[in-house]
């Protein structure tokens, strides 16, 4: 089946084989990662535009990555250096930027659904990498990249993601992708942080973190911000880290192989413990390497590659018994 | 002045409990019985034949931006869109700029009516000193000056007890008080209702239960001191439970309901659409079929457009930092009738009064009568006629309309104000 889209906006939107096709194209790129020379001439010529108007570290620097092993030239743009602080509309920035001639935008944004808009006012393609508390695609496409690489086929795996997930576009695109690769999930934390809303996405919600998570080949840790104890969504982060942190004790409640994630930036002594953030069940920074892999696939594939052209023979072969 | 004569229509009136075909005659901008057969000849006619000629429609609640916000629309322009909508009264907002808090600003509003308006417009005066919901403004004055109902509408007011005086001393001008019911804490940053599918859109959510506190607080004013409150567009099913219940005790409570929440719900939100984005927002289905069944058995007065232009620019953003409001007069008929007449079997007259006699009598204004020496306020339409409202092509200054490009049924043909055509066809008579 030939790639079709162009744009990366939603995990919700993509189909099962979508994903499977970005995990195996990335399991290509993540290869050429370790070879003498890192770099493939997939995008040469391409100009790509990093247009980050919220802050970020690791996902700027990974789409940073990417584009540049892909040999695509990157230009980044961030709020506080960008027009819009002059109060240029988002339309007008977007559209000069294409003026511009650039081959692809990958925009981050706090106003959700902003990455739709700009798909629908550019010829270019658009990525979406991360959009207010709605999604962040590109995360739930890695984190799950990860757990397949960990565990193989997550269907009925179970995975727990606990944490901030009201706020959150990395627990919304995760539950999208984990759902449709038949994932068993739970979502658990203060009940004012985890409405019952999201089982309608075909998740379980829990506020009672020992049962949650027995047996659960998966954590996922969500970030807790500070902010959120100022709008009163729970009493203190002292709070929340005797009622929710992930401790040793509660580590022993996983099932013995279990894996612990974090998408970052953590806050050690808070979600979790700093010694379970180093220690050997942590794949935090095998995250962070994967991100460069998946973002490359994305890239190459919405800029109109074919997985074909990278996937080798027994990968493609994999990937069709994995289903 | 000539004389109007209005042939075999369907003559509704629902003051006068009047349904039938027949002519409808007007002299001197009066409704007549009749005209003298010489004065017959020379009479204007229309033919109504398959028309309906009903009382002109009155709106209660739109946003004209004059002064200050000129470029979403003016008093002309907006009078024009009421016209071409059927509406030949229509009672504007105070939260222009500077807001209309003072005499000084109410008669400024008044002399550009006098030159500007093909319909009657009628002003209303804040609540609060600068909308500031912090001290009384001049109410007083505000009647003197021709207030015909105070609000601080799109702000409404937390304080309770500033809401009790309020509601206490515009008693004493028997002035009504409309609350856009929020409670600011709850909202905060909210942009869409709260449940399911602002989880899905990672929108802030605007809990439905924000409306039902401020309007249980309204009843319980408007019980303990015995004024008269309006509610503005009702959106929440627990509200017109409430309101309900308070009706049947016998308070003073009055409530209105939009035609865009009779007949769209979140599920339009799912593309970030800035034409869907509104305050109160729109509900959930359970909420949309509250407020028709609220409407059917009375707990719901009245039907009112909350008219709220703003430019293509403006709602050109993401959709968090798009103005909230849409465009409601040119609209209103057609998606009423299509909502209440044709999908839920409500009764013609039943619904011409929620657009007529009731939100006059709401106001204590003239007009939404059909009555002999009445003021010649009259809609004249087409209820099957369909058409593709196109809203760049329509009379307001602005366009931002979740019905343009849609085909509606139900056409505004003539619209008469003090005897005087001044919408026909689709085309507005300048004065």
């Amino acid at each position: 089946m030939p790639w079709t889209r162009r744009h990366l906006l939603t995990l919700e939107e993509l189909s099962l084989a979508e994903i499977e096709q970005i995990h195996a194209t990335a399991v290509a790129f993540k290869r050429t990662l370790t070879r003498s020379v890192r770099k493939v001439p997939a995008l040469r010529g391409k100009t790509i535009v990093n247009l980050f108007l919220e802050p970020s570290t690791r996902t700027r620097m990974a789409f940073d990555m990417a584009a540049k092993r892909l040999s695509a030239d990157v230009i980044s743009l961030d709020g506080a250096s960008s027009s819009t602080t002059k109060g240029e509309t988002l339309r007008d920035t977007a559209e000069n930027i294409e003026a511009l001639q650039a081959d692809m935008i990958v925009i981050r944004h706090a106003a959700a659904g902003s990455p739709l808009y700009l798909s629908r006012i550019l010829d270019i393609p658009v990525i979406n990498a991360g959009d207010g508390a709605h999604e962040h695609p590109t995360q739930g496409l890695l984190d799950t990249f990860t757990m397949k690489e960990r565990l193989g086929s997550l269907r009925k795996r179970k995975v727990v993601i606990l944490g901030d997930i009201l706020f959150s576009r990395v627990a919304r695109s995760n539950i999208h992708a984990l759902t449709k690769l038949g994932a068993d999930v739970t979502l658990v934390g203060p009940s004012t942080l985890v409405p019952a809303w999201f089982t309608e996405f075909g998740v379980k919600v829990s506020h009672d973190l020992k049962s949650a998570l027995a047996d659960a080949e998966v954590v996922m840790l969500l970030r807790i911000q500070h902010e959120r104890q100022a709008a009163s969504l729970f009493p203190s982060l002292g709070e929340y880290t005797s009622m929710f942190g992930l401790n040793k004790t509660r580590a022993s409640w996983l099932n013995p192989k279990a894996i612990i994630m974090h998408p970052g930036p953590i806050n050690r002594g808070v979600e979790i413990d700093s010694e379970l953030a180093d220690g050997e069940r942590s794949v935090i920074l095998e995250q962070v390497t994967n991100g460069i892999a998946v973002r490359m696939a994305v890239l190459y594939l919405c800029a109109g590659g074919q997985p074909e052209a990278v996937v080798a023979p027994e990968d493609a072969r994999q990937l069709a018994t994995s289903r | 002045m000539s004389s109007l004569w209005i042939k075999r229509a369907r003559i509704i009136d629902p003051a006068a409990r009047r349904d039938e075909v027949g002519d409808l005659f007007v002299r001197d901008g009066r409704v007549v019985a009749s005209l003298p057969s010489a004065e017959k000849k020379r009479a204007r006619s229309i033919d109504g034949t398959g028309l309906v000629a009903c009382p002109g429609l009155v709106d209660i609640h739109v946003h004209f931006r004059e002064p200050g916000q000129t470029h979403k629309e003016t008093i002309a322009t907006g009078a024009r869109a009421a016209a071409a909508g059927g509406f030949t009264t229509v009672v504007c907002m105070p939260n222009t700029s500077p807001v209309a808090d003072n005499a000084g600003t109410i008669q400024l509003i008044k002399d550009v009516v006098a030159r500007d308006a093909v319909v009657r417009v009628l002003p209303t005066g804040c609540i609060t000193v600068g909308m500031k919901g912090q001290a009384l403004a001049p109410i007083g004055s505000l009647k003197r000056a021709g207030v015909v109902a105070i609000t601080d509408d799109g702000d409404c007011v937390q304080s309770n007890d500033l809401m009790r005086r309020a509601v206490e001393y515009a008693k004493m001008f028997d002035l009504p008080v409309m609350d856009h019911c929020q409670d600011h804490s709850m909202t905060q940053g909210a942009v869409m209702n709260e449940g399911v599918m602002s989880t899905r859109l990672g929108l802030r959510g605007w809990p439905n239960a924000a409306e039902d506190l401020i309007v249980a607080r309204n009843v319980i004013l408007a019980e303990y001191t015995g004024a008269h409150i309006h509610c503005q567009h009702i959106s929440s099913r627990f509200s017109v439970d409430v309101i309900r219940r308070a009706k049947q005790r016998g308070a003073r409570i009055t409530a209105e309901a939009t035609p865009h929440h009779l007949a769209l719900t979140e599920e339009a939100l799912a593309t970030y659409d800035t034409h869907f984005k509104m305050n109160p927002p729109l509900r959930t289905e359970a909420d949309r079929r509250a407020l028709i069944d609220g409407l059917r058995d009375g707990t719901l007065d009245i039907i009112a457009t909350d008219h709220a232009p703003h430019t293509d620019y403006e709602k050109d953003k993401e959709f968090d930092y798009a103005p909230n409001g849409i465009l409601g007069l040119e609209t209103a008929l057609p998606v009423t009738l299509d909502v209440l007449v044709r999908q839920n079997r409500f009764k013609l007259p039943y619904v011409v009064d929620l657009m007529t006699r009731r939100p006059a009598q709401l106001l204590g204004l003239a007009g939404g009568t059909l009555a002999a020496g009445v003021d010649a306020d009259i809609c004249v339409f087409d209820p099957d006629e369909t058409w593709r409202y196109d809203a760049k092509c329509g009379f307001s200054k602005s366009s931002n309309s979740p019905w343009s490009g849609q085909d509606l049924r139900g056409r505004v043909k003539y619209t008469v104000v003090g005897g005087r055509v001044v919408f026909e066809n689709g085309r507005i008579n300048e004065r």
